[in-house]
């Protein structure tokens, strides 16, 4: 399996795909974040879909994270595509086959494979909060939001919990997305289904039929970054959402190793 | 007698209700270069996908180098391919691509240099595979090909794209790895490189094993030809009825008699034709090729 790993590090760690993932990281964190406390007195909102975070809501421990959290739904859409990406390249590159000649364990390629863009995913959430955290310190004074909690025990435990949980969600879409690659297995197909499913179809559908958000994967996934909601219970984001990644990922695992490899 | 490096019983694969390989039997002993030749769509990549654990049989067994090919991950550590041409990742370097194999093998990536060396990529490793030509693409694949040091090399048209130059480049590659030890199991539709240079070879015809076995067996069961030209084209006709009164097949092909007939009949030919008053500008016994042999054997 390390060999696998390895191997799948090399082809994420070239410089096109590398430096363009982390330079999206730097500006959408950097966005969220400055948003967060630029239109802090807007009566837009300054929080998702309207929403206001007050200046005393931010000067509360997990307000250094809030920024973070808010960048958690594009964070996955980043790895969904880059997940996705990596696993159907493997059949429309043909190179598939050339992985199965010299690691004839489908199973291993499968998982070392998962566990190197996990890695990948890791060092993306890591930047993204180191960025949205210089952030939200460089303007909080601006924003009138004192930052004492925010380096209390209370405030590290914060984002401690939100790094976890918005890693989480990250994985939860990247998983959708190599469920997608595997399944489709066209790059392009799976992230325009994936990407038009998590940001069209789901809102219409919400929007559309009455309590269907909690029973929709994408808002599930995206509900454990924000630890949970009015809506959705953390547990329920948690236990459902990872059911449905647990079933989906059990059929294309199942289809990859059975499948014969013909391109 | 040579142990084998692949062997194949009733191999058989269907797609829905089309036999894409029916019943395939044949052997390739170890050490040898076995040339598998077949027109396109007769099975020959099928069956060298399922010799390498990538599609599995609908029936039949085989083992390559001793192993059942139901156990892949037994054999293909010591197994070198190439299948339906080179395929890579466009936006890695040709260095990076076989540092990217070598790593999921487990293999030491300080080969790379060497095999790009060898295959005559040494200076442009560095260059992305996208801008690589079809030949130089090619090479890379042979080059992946070797990175096991294999026992057992399975090229599936090695000399695709290749220059004349290339392609005597891969030819004394697989000499070469051949004297060394190394079994060779190639495809290819150029039918003279597989003639020069395979000792064993298996034939395909619509999925179904026609020849396997020597070279030289397949050929010396062909028969050959008295090619003979007299040195005033009016003698055709003389000669010609000489031939065919002495119970031969005869043809006129470009200004001369093709004369089915052993070598061994040249010097009566030439002996009756000097009493009937014709000079023979040229006579030469012709042996057919293994590219004429492979059209009349699949009616091509």
């Amino acid at each position: 399996m390390i060999h696998v790993i390895i191997a799948e590090s090399r082809k994420l760690r070239r410089p096109t795909l590398l430096f363009s993932t982390m330079a999206i990281t730097v500006v959408l964190s950097g966005l969220f974040t400055s948003l967060l406390f630029l239109l802090i007195n807007s009566k837009d909102g300054n929080g998702k879909r309207g929403q206001m975070i007050s200046p005393a809501s931010l000067s509360l421990p997990n307000g250094v994270v809030t920024g973070f959290t808010s960048t958690a739904t594009l964070l996955g859409i980043v790895a969904l595509c880059i997940f996705a990406a990596q696993t159907a390249q493997e059949y429309t590159f043909g190179t598939l086959r050339n992985l199965l000649v010299r690691q004839p364990s489908r199973m291993k390629i499968l998982g070392g494979k998962y566990i190197s863009m996990i890695i990948f995913a890791i060092v993306m959430d890591v930047l993204s909060l180191i960025i949205s955290v210089i952030a939200s310190y460089a303007l909080a004074g601006h924003a009138h939001v004192t930052t004492v909690l925010w380096s209390s025990g209370a405030g590290y435990r914060e984002i401690g919990h939100a790094f976890l949980n918005v890693l989480i969600t990250t994985l939860g879409f990247g998983t959708l997305g190599m469920i997608l690659g595997l399944a489709l297995r066209s790059p392009i197909s799976s992230i325009a289904i994936g990407v038009i499913w998590v940001l069209i179809v789901e809102n219409l559908l919400a929007l559309a039929v009455k309590k269907s958000g909690p029973w929709l994967p994408g808002y599930l996934i995206s509900n454990v970054a924000e630890g949970g909601s009015v809506d959705i219970s953390y547990q329920r984001g948690l236990l459902l959402g990872g059911a449905y990644l647990l079933v989906g990922g059990a059929v294309v695992s199942y289809l990859f190793k059975k499948r014969d490899v013909s391109n | 007698m040579k142990s084998t490096a692949i062997s194949v019983s009733d191999l058989t694969k269907v797609y829905g209700d089309r036999p894409a390989l029916s019943h395939a039997n044949f052997e390739v002993p170890m050490g040898t270069v076995c040339g598998f030749v077949g027109p396109n769509g007769s099975g020959k990549t099928t069956t060298i996908r399922m010799l390498l654990g990538l599609i599995a049989p609908t029936g039949g067994t085989g083992t390559v180098l001793g192993h059942n090919i139901s156990h892949p991950e037994k054999y293909l550590p010591q197994v070198g391919a190439m299948i339906e041409g080179p395929a890579f990742y466009p936006a890695l370097s040709g260095r990076e691509n076989l540092n990217v194999l070598a790593s999921l093998g487990g293999f030491p990536t300080s080969r790379v240099q060497g095999l790009l060396d060898q295959v005559g990529l040494g200076d442009r490793g560095g260059g992305k595979f996208k801008t690589y030509s079809l030949g130089m693409k090619q090479r890379l694949g042979i080059a992946a090909a070797l990175l096991p040091q294999p026992k057992l090399l399975v090229l599936d048209e090695p000399t695709n794209g290749l220059d004349p130059s290339g392609i005597q480049e891969v030819r004394n590659l697989i000499k070469d790895l051949a004297s060394d030890g190394t079994t060779v199991f190639v495809s290819s539709h150029l039918l003279s490189e597989l003639e020069m240079i395979s000792e064993y070879l298996v034939m395909l015809r619509l999925g179904k094993v026609i020849f396997s076995g020597r070279t030289q067996d397949l050929l010396a069961a062909q028969q050959p030809l008295l090619v003979a030209k007299p040195e005033y084209a009016v003698d055709l006709g003389k000669l010609f009825e000489i031939a065919k009164s002495s119970g031969h097949q005869v043809s006129l092909v470009d200004g001369a008699l093709h004369i089915v007939s052993d070598p061994e009949w040249a010097p009566s030919l030439n002996r009756l034709a000097f009493e009937a008053g014709v000079t023979l500008a040229s006579l030469a016994p012709v042996f057919p090729t293994l590219e004429e042999t492979f059209f009349e054997m699949t009616g091509e």
